[in-house]
């Protein structure tokens, strides 16, 4: 007979106890495998996320990392907005004529029509002109005006030299438990993801929001893909965005769902977007207009002005504009004071960033940050603790299991001296006695292990579609959990060589688990080896 | 075969006191010879069967196996020694609860190197008449059952020599007899040496050559004159 057999018989003799034992060491293996696993999603969740398309946000002064939770993961609680001309001074001298002029133009239009609507109900002062001919006075003053404010019109935005592309996001609404995007259709055309930027958006469904279209007016939508599967909307579907907050108010201006989002592994994928103008015109998000004394105070902080005050303007802005009384669903785009925006997705000319950072910062309302950097210093200071304390966890895990393997072999071995005599009597060496129980404890934290591991991903695959969806990282039944430089593993200076390679933890850990818990039948072996035959034969 | 000569073994109390429980001047057993060893409780019965099995080592004196002398074989030598050459039989019989029967049997040779012979022990079940109930755990079987595997575990690695340790003591009357009989021709058969400790007369008187303990034994005449 084999010693492993004898092993075995010993096992199965004592099967209640032994199948506690490996149960309790499969727990330890199976928490073991969740925890690196959940370390290794985090990392590479973290890493692969960390290509956004974009290499600076542009938002409100204050918490940088809050910004850039907002932003780029739709976490934490809001920031504050800042003004439109931000935007504008990210834009070509072109782009920003064409913004300007559009908004100028649509809001005398506003005017016009609005003053028509009294002549139809009848002119309530007999002798006065007609309010149509007031309104198209009015009209063309608030054009004139209008120049007036934007006197430097023909200009190129400041930090237009420095900027490949500024995208403006609007947060602040939400869609069930979702974030409200208020953007610009560039976005899915501008941006890229994947670990090497290399990936365009795609459409699982529909097509791109527009910025005016002939069906939906201003009022245009696209799902993220899990948005989508959530709450149940397919293309065509009206949706209501609540106001600020999850359990806000909804709002009484809907948009029609008109593309759903392939799924991308990105925080995208839960967020809907919905076209920026649409989002002004919802009540509550028309920004008060300035009073006198604030706009002049605002000057101050103005981009225009925030280079050492070398252009001497704007001498207008001290003149109250004109109010527009604002109906729900209008159909006239807010006019641009009254805008704000959450923050800027720009990517920086090669050269730019720095420039960027100094020019925006100087300013009173915003800055500009590097989002990357935010990630990585949230991972090494609170991530990385965080996985510390799970890797310690892991390691107390160890312990328990290889405790209860030594104390259950050991609580066995008193019952067992005698057994243990006979087949020394029989002939059995000291050391053949202690390869048995050796033995044993190597089956027992081999099959725990085992059992352990096969729960472990049996687990990871069962929430595998969840955690492909929050994090983009796809783990399968024999994924192992995903790797880490050894350097990291190890804690060395990650310089070259053996520390730069990838390898999953588990093949350490679990090896070494089982190595512990086999050591751990060491303190009961070396009890079989030590056994008095004479006195234990008991005869 | 077997020779002691000056055998001494002592134990220590936990008092920390020796006491001496043998000192044989000269014991044999030679070539198949079977010999009835009888002696009281206690006066050093098992002692002298575990020093001749090189189970415990006597603190002075020599045992010759076949002209060796294992009183210097090394702790290994003795395993091997033990392994080879003696059977032994137990008055508690001492099978593994773990094991079947059958297993059981294989166990007695499972420490001889080179030795694998699952046929042999099947033979030996079926001539102990247990042929049928290999499969069988011992506590599925009955005393008499069981001390008849031993002596079937006992005589798997063929052994020179036999020692059997009171081992119908603890079996039922009916089958005391049978295993007596069972061991003395097995060991017939097999030109096996037999040294049977018991303190029954009736089981003595069916041996040829009879020694008492308290003969061969001076600590024990030391005591058995006090007493
Ligand atoms: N391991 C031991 N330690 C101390 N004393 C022992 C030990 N084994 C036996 N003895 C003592 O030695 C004496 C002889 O024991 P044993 O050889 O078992 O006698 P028997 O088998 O004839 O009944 C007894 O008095 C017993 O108490
Ligand atoms: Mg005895």
């Amino acid at each position: 007979m084999s010693l492993w057999r004898i092993a075995l018989r010993s096992i199965q003799h004592r099967l209640f106890p032994s199948l506690l034992t490996m149960i309790s060491m499969a727990l330890g293996v199976t928490l073991v495998v969740v925890v690196l696993s959940v370390h290794g999603v985090m990392q590479e969740s973290f890493t692969s996320n960390a290509s956004l398309g974009y290499n600076m946000i542009v938002g409100a002064k204050g918490g940088k990392l809050q910004l850039t939770l907002n932003t780029v993961y739709y976490l934490s609680s809001p920031v504050e907005n800042i003004p439109y001309e931000y935007y504008l001074e990210f834009l070509t001298a072109d782009q920003r004529d064409r913004e300007i002029t559009t908004a100028v133009r649509v809001e005398a239009e506003a005017i016009r029509q609005a003053m028509a609507g009294f002549d139809l109900l009848g002119s309530p002062a007999v002798g006065l002109a007609p309010a149509s001919l007031l309104g198209g006075m009015i009209a063309e003053q608030a054009l004139e005006r209008g120049a007036a404010r934007h006197l430097d019109r023909g200009r190129p935005g400041k930090f237009a030299i420095y900027t490949e592309f500024a995208l403006p996001v609007c947060l602040g609404d939400y869609l069930g438990n979702f974030r409200v995007v208020g953007t610009v259709p560039e976005l899915f055309e501008r941006l890229r993801y994947g670990e090497d930027s290399e990936k365009k958006y795609a459409f699982k469904a529909g097509r791109n929001f527009q910025r005016h279209s002939e069906d939906h007016g201003y009022f245009e939508a696209v799902l993220g893909s899990t948005v989508a599967r959530e709450l149940k909307l397919k293309v065509g579907d009206p949706i209501a965005p609540a106001h600020g907050s999850v359990d806000g108010h909804k709002h009484a201006q809907q948009f029609t769902v008109v593309g759903i989002l392939a799924p991308t592994g990105t925080p995208n994928d839960r967020a809907a977007f919905i076209n920026m103008e649409g989002f002004y015109l919802m009540e509550e998000h028309a920004e008060p207009v300035p009073t006198k004394t604030e706009s002049e105070k605002s000057a101050d902080g103005d981009p225009a002005t925030a280079d050492g005050g070398a252009s001497v303007e704007p001498p207008v802005a001290a003149e109250q504009p004109f109010v527009l009384p604002r109906a729900e669903s209008s159909s006239i785009p807010l006019p641009l004071e009254q805008r704000k925006v959450t923050s800027l997705l720009v990517l920086s000319k090669q050269r730019g960033a720095l420039s960027l950072q100094y020019l925006v910062g100087k300013g009173k309302d915003a800055q500009a940050i590097f989002p990357l950097q935010e990630i990585l210093s949230l991972f090494t200071f609170i991530v990385t603790p965080l996985q510390r304390a799970l890797l310690f966890l892991t390691a107390m895990i160890c312990v328990v299991s290889g405790t209860s393997i030594l104390v259950s072999i050991y609580n066995s071995m008193s019952e067992r001296k005698r057994e243990i005599a006979v087949i020394r009597a029989l002939g059995a060496g000291r050391s053949t006695v202690m390869t048995i129980i050796l033995l044993e404890s190597i089956i027992l934290a081999i099959g725990g292990g085992l059992i352990g591991w096969t729960l472990g991903h049996s687990l990871n695959a069962a929430a595998s579609g969840q955690i492909e969806e929050y994090t983009g990282v796809s783990l399968g039944f024999f994924d192992l959990a995903p790797g880490l430089k050894m350097g990291d593993l190890f804690e060395m200076a990650s310089t070259s060589g053996v520390w730069e390679w990838k390898i999953s933890p588990e093949v350490v850990v679990l090896p070494a688990l089982i190595l512990l818990a086999i050591g751990s039948g060491f303190l009961p072996a070396l009890s079989a080896y030590r056994t008095d035959v004479s006195r234990s034969l008991g005869s | 075969m077997l020779l002691l000569e000056g055998i001494r073994k002592s134990y220590r109390e936990p008092n920390g006191a020796r006491l001496p429980v043998l000192d044989v001047p000269r014991f044999a057993i030679g070539e198949c010879e079977q010999v009835v060893l009888l002696g009281r409780s206690g006066c050093g019965k098992t002692t002298l069967l575990h020093v001749i099995a090189g189970i415990t080592r006597a603190d002075a004196g020599k045992i010759k196996f076949d002209g060796r002398d294992v009183g210097r074989f090394s702790e290994a030598g003795l395993d091997r020694y033990r392994a080879a050459k003696i059977g032994y039989v137990f008055q508690t019989f001492n099978l593994l609860p773990a094991f079947n029967a059958l297993e059981n049997v294989l166990l007695g040779m499972t420490f001889v190197r080179g030795l694998k012979d699952p046929e042999r022990a099947r033979r030996l079940l079926d001539r102990v008449g247990l042929a049928h109930r290999w499969h069988h755990k011992p506590s599925a079987m009955s005393v008499g059952e069981q001390q008849r595997v031993a002596v079937a575990r006992a005589l798997a690695n063929r052994p020179r020599l036999l020692l059997a340790d009171e081992p119908t003591a603890n079996v039922d009357p009916a089958n005391q007899q049978n295993i007596i009989d069972l061991i003395r021709a097995t060991c017939d058969e097999d030109r096996i040496a037999l040294l049977m400790v018991t303190h029954s007369n009736e089981v003595a008187e069916q041996f040829s050559r009879r020694e008492r303990l308290d003969e061969i034994n001076q600590i024990a005449q030391a005591h058995g004159g006090a007493a």
